[in-house]
């Protein structure tokens, strides 16, 4: 037992010695010393005063931080980016989880198309329906305001939910509910007793991805906003186009923000999801 | 729970009242046969959702762009396809999302497969592959500008080597808007193909290296086949991601020339010109160019694999 222990080891480790393994990883290397450059030069001019033809700027200040928060009126913007996400999150949670439910359980004619068109969102880049979209939302009057934002990130947030729900629901016993069924219980206690506790995590898992993608979402908050119901996301982006009138630190001081809000958001969805098998079994669903 | 669910032993006399229930609840019956019955109704507020926030403003977008201010209900189209400016917007999209959407799945490919085994500093490999997520259009636009522009850490490195006597251009052109879709689809590309390939049975490649097949063998006939569905949905997705490229087209690209993308095109027409038929005729083409690319590579994938894709899987 030992000694095939051995061997076993010392092959794999000739395996990775291969010159095609070192190339792989040389060019993992160059891009992740090019992504480290990319965000180093971002964090370390935010940081930086009078940098020029240097490789490093003459002086550090914080001072572009205080700058920023101030000139952008980021508190207000994040608060908007807090409302609108959230909302979307909740009302994306509760249309979606039921419909998904649905999705997963039963068959009836028109499953399949149905499925196709809750696909489709996902599938379109944002700005094809964004347009026509946003145009319907200036028609009625909801675009400009928070409402209009809301709507419109909800088109891709609904499908996303159902998505990944579904092999959350599929994974819970169908004889539990049978049993409760047996127990006198209804639809509504079902899924208030049963389902809402069992499902927990995969709504956490959902919650946290749409509230990653919501807050990185440009396309349809930019279409739709208004003066004041513009997220970070859309904030920056005005700040960066209008570029010349601002210091170019103090942009990239907002964009360090925005980068490290996203990163915790994205640890603490790491911590309730793993990305690699969430897609794994998506997929298994879509096909 | 409501009346239509009580069954009908009620002291009705009048029969024919009695035979109505009767026939409502035969009629409940056949219905649930065929799957359909009242727990549907959780379908309808999503369904409502689309129907309401997708389906009708999108036909209304087409219903516009057959409605040009000017002539007949193809005037817009007319429009777009003889106006070179406007006509080429799709070439430089596809010249920029294929090649990019291309790249990251093949590169994610020998990565994903280095990584699919157990190894030591395997999760932080992952995690860092993961954060360019976080980075954002902006962050990645401005990095990529003061890192690869003309006194940037990549030329100052490159001249103080001395590979090259002059800074390269790697900013406000082509290059500048690739290297940002490959900044953000790459980790999107990697994390998905990573989870098909951990999805196949790694027996299946140890009972054909058993039969003598060497890893080229192994990895042309198992491995590809099984991954091949699950290569073309990650195309797919980056391909989407690369394609909708709006913000960093304009950031880092020069986006009145080789980096005109469609979406500058279409958000111009809305937004500066106010011509929404003309808007809704690019969104719509816009649509239709993605949607054939995505229909001719699942296509392609179904004419070569199907019989691989139905087993295997562990």
């Amino acid at each position: 037992m030992t000694s095939s222990g051995t061997t076993l080891a010392r092959r794999r480790r000739r395996l990775v010695a291969r010159p095609a393994a070192w190339l792989i990883w040389g060019v993992v290397a160059f891009f992740f010393v090019n992504l480290a450059g990319v965000i180093g030069s971002v964090l370390v001019s935010s940081f930086g005063n009078r940098w020029f033809d240097t490789w490093f700027p003459q002086e550090f200040t914080t001072k572009w931080y205080g700058q920023s928060w101030q000139e952008f009126g980021l508190f207000q913007v994040l608060v908007v980016t807090l409302e609108v996400s959230l909302l979307v999150v909740g009302i994306s949670v509760l249309v979606g989880v039921p419909a998904a439910y649905v999705l997963a359980r039963r068959s009836f004619p028109g499953r399949r198309l149905l499925y196709l068109l809750f696909l489709l969102p996902i599938l379109m880049p944002p700005i094809t329906y964004g347009i026509p979209l946003a145009t319907v939302l200036y028609k009625y009057g909801f675009a400009g305001h928070l409402s209009g934002v809301v709507l419109a990130n909800l088109v891709p947030s609904v499908p996303f939910v159902i998505l990944t729900m579904t092999p959350f629901i599929e994974q819970i016993d169908p004889a539990v509910e049978r049993a409760a069924r047996m127990c006198g219980a209804g639809t509504r206690q079902i899924f208030v007793r049963i389902l809402a506790p069992l499902l927990t995590p995969g709504i956490l898992a959902a919650s946290i991805l749409v509230l990653v993608r919501t807050v990185g979402m440009f396309e349809l908050t930019f279409l739709t906003a208004g003066p004041d119901s513009q997220t970070l996301v859309v904030a920056l982006y005005y700040s960066m186009s209008a570029a010349g009138i601002r210091a170019q630190q103090s942009i990239d001081a907002m964009a360090v923000m925005y980068t490290a809000m996203m990163l915790v958001l994205l640890v603490i969805a790491l911590r309730f999801v793993n990305p690699t098998q969430l897609v794994a079994r998506v997929r298994e669903d879509v096909d | 729970m409501s009346a239509t669910a009580t069954p009908p032993r009620t002291d009705d006399p009048a029969p024919d009242g009695r035979s109505r229930v009767g026939t409502r609840v035969a009629l409940r019956h056949r219905l649930a046969e065929r799957g359909i019955d009242r727990q549907l109704l959780l379908l309808v507020p999503a369904a409502v959702f689309i129907l309401v926030l997708f389906i009708y403003p999108f036909g209304y977008g087409v219903g516009l762009s057959f409605q040009p201010a000017e002539g007949g209900p193809f005037a817009a189209y007319q429009e777009f396809f003889s106006d070179a400016y406007l006509r080429d917007t799709i070439w430089t999209t596809l010249k920029l999302s294929l090649p990019a959407a291309l790249l990251n799945v093949a590169a994610s490919v020998p990565i994903a497969y280095r990584m699919r085994g157990r190894f030591r500093g395997k999760r932080l490999l992952t995690t860092v592959l993961v954060v360019p997520i976080t980075l954002g259009t902006v962050l990645t636009a401005q990095g990529l500008l003061n890192f690869l522009g003309p006194t940037g850490w990549f030329n100052r490195t490159l001249l103080a080597v001395g590979l090259t006597d002059d800074p390269i251009r790697l900013t406000n052109n082509y290059w500048g808007v690739f290297f940002s879709i490959v900044i953000t689809g790459f980790p999107f590309a990697f994390l998905l193909v990573l989870s098909y390939l951990s999805g196949i049975d790694p027996t299946l490649e140890r009972a054909a290296a058993t039969l003598g097949a060497n890893w080229w063998q192994r990895f042309r006939r198992i491995t590809l086949p099984l991954l091949a569905p699950g290569l073309a949905t990650t195309f797919c997705l980056t391909f989407v991601l690369a394609f909708s490229v709006f913000p960093s087209a304009i950031l880092v690209g020069d986006p009145a020339g080789t980096t005109r993308v469609i979406s500058i095109a279409a958000y111009d027409a809305a937004y500066v010109q106010y011509d929404y038929p003309m808007a809704a005729t690019i969104a719509v083409l816009m649509g239709l160019v993605e949607l054939l690319v995505i229909a001719a590579v699942l296509g392609w994938r179904a004419l070569l694999y199907t019989g691989a894709t139905a087993g295997g899987k562990g």
